[in-house]
């Protein structure tokens, strides 16, 4: 609704929709320079960190995964890795395939739900996807069955694709029989067919001549695509464990967020699946690799409206790797690795859908909690998100205030922020004041 | 429940408030489904699917969170009056959920361990559910809700059905799907005898002991609408399974711990020695 006085000019649209969580963005122009851009997340606060105190660890697992309905997994698998750490438990084998392949599940679910769902309305100019399936029946109802095939992966190791109930430290309460995988696998020979039309269907949408220079976060791995293992890399060179993260990665809090705000030496970074795919470009599959030559797409990529190329070429990965993973199981003898609980303090970093988790416990020798840290990527994000929007800004003052508004929300839904993570309805504002 | 004479397709709106997503991505996790229901019922209202938001007033509403800021309170006060039939889904609308944890604590204590400002922090001492605040015509249990419980319950209102869901324990569900007892079997410290079916008894299923996601059962031992017995089954977790009474205590505080039958058994654990 726009508003005017003699000094200031305020744009507001109430919400962005399409986005997981509760915020809103203000931004102030004078004249043609951009002031301030603020993301404000309004989610209420829940407090994790603070009644994860005084449970017991094999609680854990259950209460974090509440933190998010999309990737509980992600919270479930940061917590038992810096848990094991505590414990001096490593995971190997069977077991470790199947963590690896219950996160696949998670990558394709959330990767399908925001490239189908969420953001390709924004290039086809629909409000939703329901809207879209009127034109494009065959488009949504391929993205509908794509993130159901990652539902089927977490519903067979977990027992449910929303807050499964399987993971706990050491392992899994049941492992599932060769034969159980094997039901799945016509589903997801189709679904990686689907996942190929999928990179090339959002290849050939027109984007926004938009490059940035990022300094990209993400796992780094020897020997695979990082998923719950690897250091922390960036594309500035440093390469940290996960044990030095909040030497490095410092949180802090701004007035106008229930979110705090993590920054590398003082400067925003991208996390995330751009970041991963950018800087793990080398452990993509072949079949990947020739996708992406065959439309002519270059890593790295430095357009934030890339990023549903890049989720898009990660559930392609994560389907492959979840046939591999399922060629060479076999189930374990042991479904958990057995625990001697001590006391102490672990620290994990896996890669949820949105990118790097942070997970710090303090464990005392009875096994209950004493303290907890979480640092979920879309707190990572937030200030690259603010930078880019101010970078992106000047170009939208020429354009009506509904539609300067309407493109903010567009870059906004290209990071896919977690805003229950962090922290969802996103109240958009512009206030332009004249120079005069 | 709407005039079948109707030509407009009924109006639903699904709101947020304190919560995980989780519940709403249930509704999206309903995939073929989900585009029938998109030619059902006129999706008014639920920013999480789609940029397209009216106004009210609404045929059905879909609550997912608790309320846990002063706004958010004054928020479902004006969405109860747009609204003919409202429906909460999951335990943090039904029961305040995981974050009603802090209703036993010092909230600004817990403020001051999540934030180094807190000072900027506004929210309640308490996360309590919708029900608190206005009236709800129908709860939907579970963390997460239960798809195939929500696509009924839709179905029912739609073809003017009063909906209606099974309130019975885990146990009857367990015991249909062959399930070993883990209770029995296992010694785990199980709420299936006192916890609400819907889920399917996965957590037996996948050989662990139930949390109790969907909240308190109704109707066990005691008749239709009165609550589990947890006093038994407290006392067994206590004397045969050997929990200590802060183990038992947190038993009953979890998800759904808020809500009177296990809140209640967890504050008498609380004060045992």
């Amino acid at each position: 609704m726009p508003e005017e006085t003699a000094q200031t000019r305020t744009i507001a649209v109430d919400m962005v929709a399409r986005v997981e969580g509760e915020g809103a963005l203000r931004v102030t122009v004078k004249g043609e320079t951009v002031q301030e851009v603020e993301l404000r997340i309004f989610e209420p606060p829940r407090f994790f960190e603070a009644f994860l105190r005084g449970r017991h660890y094999e609680e854990v697992p259950d209460i974090v995964a509440r933190i998010c309905g999309i990737c509980p997994v992600a919270y479930q698998m940061s917590a038992v890795h810096a848990l094991e750490q505590i414990f001096g438990l490593r995971v190997e084998g069977a077991i470790r395939d199947l963590r690896r392949l219950l996160y696949c599940g998670e990558w394709i679910e959330s990767h399908a739900l925001h490239v189908y769902m969420l953001q390709a309305p924004d290039f086809l100019g629909y409000d939703s996807a329901i809207s879209m399936a009127k034109d494009h029946a065959a488009v949504v109802t391929r993205g509908l069955r794509l993130k159901k095939a990652g539902n089927a992966i977490m519903t067979l190791l977990g027992g449910r694709s929303v807050h499964p109930v399987s993971v706990k430290v050491g392992g899994f309460s049941r492992v599932p029989l060769r034969g159980e995988l094997e039901g799945l696998k016509e589903e997801l020979l189709w679904a990686r067919d689907a996942a190929v039309e999928t990179v090339r269907w959002v290849a050939d949408f027109e984007y926004p001549d938009f490059a940035l220079n990022y300094n990209y976060v993400a796992l780094r791995h020897p020997d695979e695509y990082p998923v719950n293992e690897g250091w922390v890399a960036a594309s500035s060179g440093l390469q940290i464990s996960a044990s030095e993260f909040e030497r490095h990665f410092i949180e802090h809090q701004v007035a106008y967020s229930n979110a705090l705000h993590c920054t590398l030496q003082g400067s925003p970074y991208l996390v995330g699946p751009l970041a991963r795919l950018n800087v793990n470009q080398e452990d993509l599959t072949p079949l990947a690799k020739q996708v992406l030559t065959d439309r002519r797409i270059e890593l790295p990529l430095r357009n934030p409206f890339h990023g549903i190329i890049a989720r898009s070429v990660e559930i392609l990965y994560a389907l492959e790797e979840s046939l591999r993973l399922m060629e060479r199981y076999e189930a374990p003898p042991l479904s958990a690795v057995p625990i001697t609980v001590r006391s102490g303090t672990g620290m994990a970093c896996t890669e949820a859908p949105r990118g790097i988790l942070y997970h710090r416990y303090v464990v005392d020798g009875d096994g209950v909690i004493r303290e907890a840290k979480i640092i979920p990527p879309t707190s990572q994000n937030q200030s690259r998100i603010e930078q880019d929007l101010r970078l992106f800004m000047p170009r939208l003052l020429r354009l009506s205030d509904k539609e300067a508004a309407l493109a903010c929300e567009r870059v906004i839904r290209c990071y896919d922020p977690c805003i229950s993570c962090a922290t969802h309805f996103l109240n958009l504002e512009i206030r332009r004041e004249s120079i005069a | 429940m709407f005039n079948p004479d109707e030509r407009q397709r009924p109006r639903l709106a699904v709101v947020k408030f304190a919560s995980c997503d989780g519940c709403q991505l249930s509704i999206l996790n309903l995939e073929e489904d989900l585009l029938a229901l998109g030619r059902t019922l006129d999706i008014a209202y639920f920013p999480e699917a789609s940029s397209d938001m009216r106004p009210g007033p609404y045929d059905i509403a879909l609550v997912e969170g608790s309320i846990t800021t002063a706004e958010d309170a004054h928020r479902i006060l004006a969405l109860r009056q747009q609204t003919k039939v409202l429906i909460t889904i999951g335990a943090c609308a039904t029961a305040g959920g995981i974050q009603a944890l802090r209703n036993w604590a010092d909230v600004e204590s817990f403020k001051r361990a999540v934030y180094p400002s807190p000072e900027y922090i506004q929210s309640l001492s308490t996360s309590t559910p919708i029900s608190e605040h206005v009236h709800v015509d129908f709860e939907l249990w579970g963390c997460p809700i239960d798809k195939g419980q929500l696509l009924r319950v839709i179905t029912d209102l739609v073809v003017g059905v009063q909906p209606r869901l099974p309130a019975d324990s885990v146990c009857l569900e367990c015991k249909r799907r062959g399930n070993v007892c883990v209770l029995v079997a296992k010694g785990l410290p199980c709420l299936g005898p006192v916890t609400r079916t819907g889920c399917g008894a996965i957590c037996p299923g996948m050989g662990r002991d139930c949390y109790g996601c969907f909240g308190p059962s109704e109707g066990a031992r005691k008749g239709p609408g009165l609550p589990p017995n947890t006093t038994s089954l407290a006392g067994h977790f206590h004397s045969d399974l050997q929990l200590i009474p802060i183990e038992v205590m947190r038993r009953f505080r979890g998800i759904n711990g808020a809500v009177s039958p296990f809140r209640a058994e967890s504050d008498i654990w609380e004060k045992k020695p």
